[in-house]
C-alpha cells in the first residue's frame, strides 16, 4: 500500500518537475527580447559559455575525429573501401557526434558554472535584492545566460565538426595514406545540405535544452552550499540524459 | 576594467567569427550540391533524356574526358516520352561542344557516385542554351546485371530436365 502511494507521489513529482521547467522556459522566453535590449549582458555570457569553451571543444573534436579516422579505417579496409573514410567520418560527425558531444561538453563545462553562479547569487540574496529594487532577476540574470548558451552551442558544434573532419583527415590521409582527392571528393559527393541542416537543428535544440536546465536548476537551488552542489550535479545528469533522449527523437524525426 | 572589457569583446568576436566560418565551411564546402555562392557564374543549360538515371543526383558533376565542365541542375520525369529529363548546366568556357555529342551516366569506382560523361561527336554545330542531347546511355544498374547473370547461369544449368526459374532467361 505504502509503496503504491510512494510511487504515485514520485510520478506526481516527475510531472510537476516537467511542468515547472516548461513554465520556466516560457518565463525566460518572455524576457529574452527585453534582455536583447542590453546586448552587453548577452555578449558577456556568449563569452563565458562559448569563447571560454573553445579550447576544450577543439581538443575534443580533434581527438574524436582522429579516433573516427582510426576506427573507420580499420573497419572500412576489411571491405576494401577505405576511400569512403571521409564520408563515414563527416556524416558521423555532422549528424551525431558533433551536436551530441558538444552539448555534453557544454553541460559539463558551461552548464555547471551557469547553475552554480545563479545558485550562489540566490544563496547570497542577490536575486532577492534585485527584486526589492523592482529589477526582474529573470530578465537581468537568467535570460542573458540562457541566450548566451543558446547562441554558443550551435557555433561550438560547427567548430567541433570542422576540427573533427580535420582530425579524421590527419589520420586517414597523413598516417594511413588514403589519397586526399578521394577522401574529399567522396565526402563532397555524399554529404548533402540536408545532413548539415540536421546537425545544425540538433545543436540548436540541445543548446536550448542544456542552457534551460542549467538556469532552471540554479534559479531553484536550495540557498545553501549543499543545495547549490546538488543542483549542479542534477544539471549535468539531467542535461546528459535529456540530450541523448532528444537526440533519439530528432534522429527518428529526420529519417 | 576597460582593458578586461576589451579582451572579452575580442574573445567573443573571435569565437563568433570562428563559429560562423565553421558553419560556412560545412554548408558551402562539404556538400557538392550545397549553397554555392557563385551559382550564376556564366553557364548554359542543355537537356538530356535517359531511360534510367540510376542513382544520379542534383549537383553531380558533368565531365568531358574526365574534366569537370558543369553539373546536373535538375532531374525530372517527362511523361510525354516516359523518360527521365536531366538538365545539365555547362560552364560557358566550354561552349564549343558538338551538338551530336553523347551523354552517358557513369559510376566513379565500383560503388561510387554517378556522374554524367559527355563524349564529343563530330558535328560542326555546337550545343547552345536549351538544346537537347540526342544520344544518351542510361546508368548501368549493377543489381540488374547481377540478376541477368544469375538468370543465365540457372538457365544453362537447368537446360536439361529441371524447370526451376528458367522461364524467361532463354533469350
Amino acid at each position: 500500500m505504502s509503496s503504491l502511494s510512494q510511487r504515485r507521489s514520485m510520478a506526481l513529482d516527475a510531472l510537476g518537475k516537467i511542468g515547472a521547467v516548461s513554465l520556466f522556459l516560457l518565463r525566460v522566453l518572455g524576457q529574452c527580447i527585453p534582455a536583447l535590449a542590453r546586448p552587453q549582458l548577452v555578449l558577456k555570457q556568449v563569452y563565458n559559455a562559448g569563447a571560454r569553451s573553445l579550447v576544450i571543444i577543439m581538443l575534443s573534436g580533434l581527438f574524436v575525429g582522429m579516433v573516427l579516422g582510426l576506427q573507420g579505417y580499420d573497419l572500412l579496409q576489411r571491405f576494401g573501401s577505405e576511400s569512403a573514410l571521409g564520408v563515414a567520418a563527416a556524416l558521423g560527425l555532422i549528424k551525431e557526434l558533433g551536436p551530441v558531444l558538444t552539448a555534453l561538453l557544454f553541460a559539463g563545462r558551461a552548464g555547471t558554472s551557469l547553475c552554480s553562479e545563479i545558485g550562489l547569487m540566490n544563496a547570497t540574496d542577490q536575486l532577492a535584492a534585485m527584486e526589492m529594487m523592482a529589477v526582474d532577476p529573470v530578465r537581468h540574470v537568467v535570460a542573458p545566460r540562457f541566450l548566451g548558451g543558446f547562441i554558443a552551442v550551435p557555433l561550438l558544434a560547427a567548430i567541433f565538426n570542422c576540427i573533427g573532419i580535420y582530425g579524421a583527415q590527419l589520420v586517414g590521409v597523413t598516417m594511413m595514406g588514403i589519397q586526399p582527392g578521394t577522401f574529399w571528393s567522396q565526402m563532397q559527393n555524399s554529404v548533402e545540405l540536408r545532413d548539415v541542416n540536421e546537425g545544425v537543428i540538433k545543436s540548436v535544440v540541445f543548446g536550448a535544452a542544456c542552457s534551460l536546465l542549467a538556469v532552471y536548476e540554479g534559479y531553484h537551488a536550495e540557498p545553501t552550499a549543499d543545495g547549490v552542489g546538488l543542483a549542479t550535479t542534477r544539471t549535468v545528469v539531467t542535461s546528459a540524459v535529456l540530450v541523448l533522449l532528444l537526440d533519439y527523437m530528432l534522429t527518428a524525426a529526420f529519417l | 576594467m576597460a582593458q578586461a572589457n576589451r579582451s572579452m569583446e575580442v574573445g567573443t568576436g573571435l569565437f563568433v567569427l570562428l563559429g560562423f566560418a565553421a558553419l560556412g565551411f560545412l554548408t558551402t564546402q562539404l556538400p557538392a550540391s550545397g549553397l554555392q555562392l557563385k551559382r550564376s557564374s556564366a553557364s548554359y543549360s542543355v537537356i538530356a533524356k535517359f531511360d534510367d538515371i540510376g542513382g544520379l543526383k542534383v549537383g553531380a558533376p558533368v565531365t568531358m574526358a574526365g574534366v569537370r565542365v558543369g553539373q546536373v541542375n535538375a532531374i525530372g520525369y517527362d511523361t510525354s516520352v516516359y523518360r527521365a529529363s536531366v538538365t545539365l548546366s555547362i560552364d560557358r568556357r566550354y561552349a564549343r561542344i558538338p551538338d551530336d555529342s553523347d551523354a552517358a551516366i557513369q559510376t566513379s569506382g565500383l560503388l561510387g557516385a554517378n556522374y554524367v560523361a559527355i563524349t564529343p561527336g563530330g558535328a560542326d554545330t555546337f550545343l547552345h542554351a536549351g538544346s537537347q542531347l540526342q544520344f544518351t546511355q542510361s546508368a548501368i544498374v549493377i543489381e540488374s546485371l547481377i540478376n541477368k547473370l544469375f538468370a543465365n547461369f540457372s538457365s544453362n544449368k537447368d537446360s536439361g530436365d529441371d524447370k526451376k526459374g528458367s522461364s524467361d532467361a532463354s533469350k
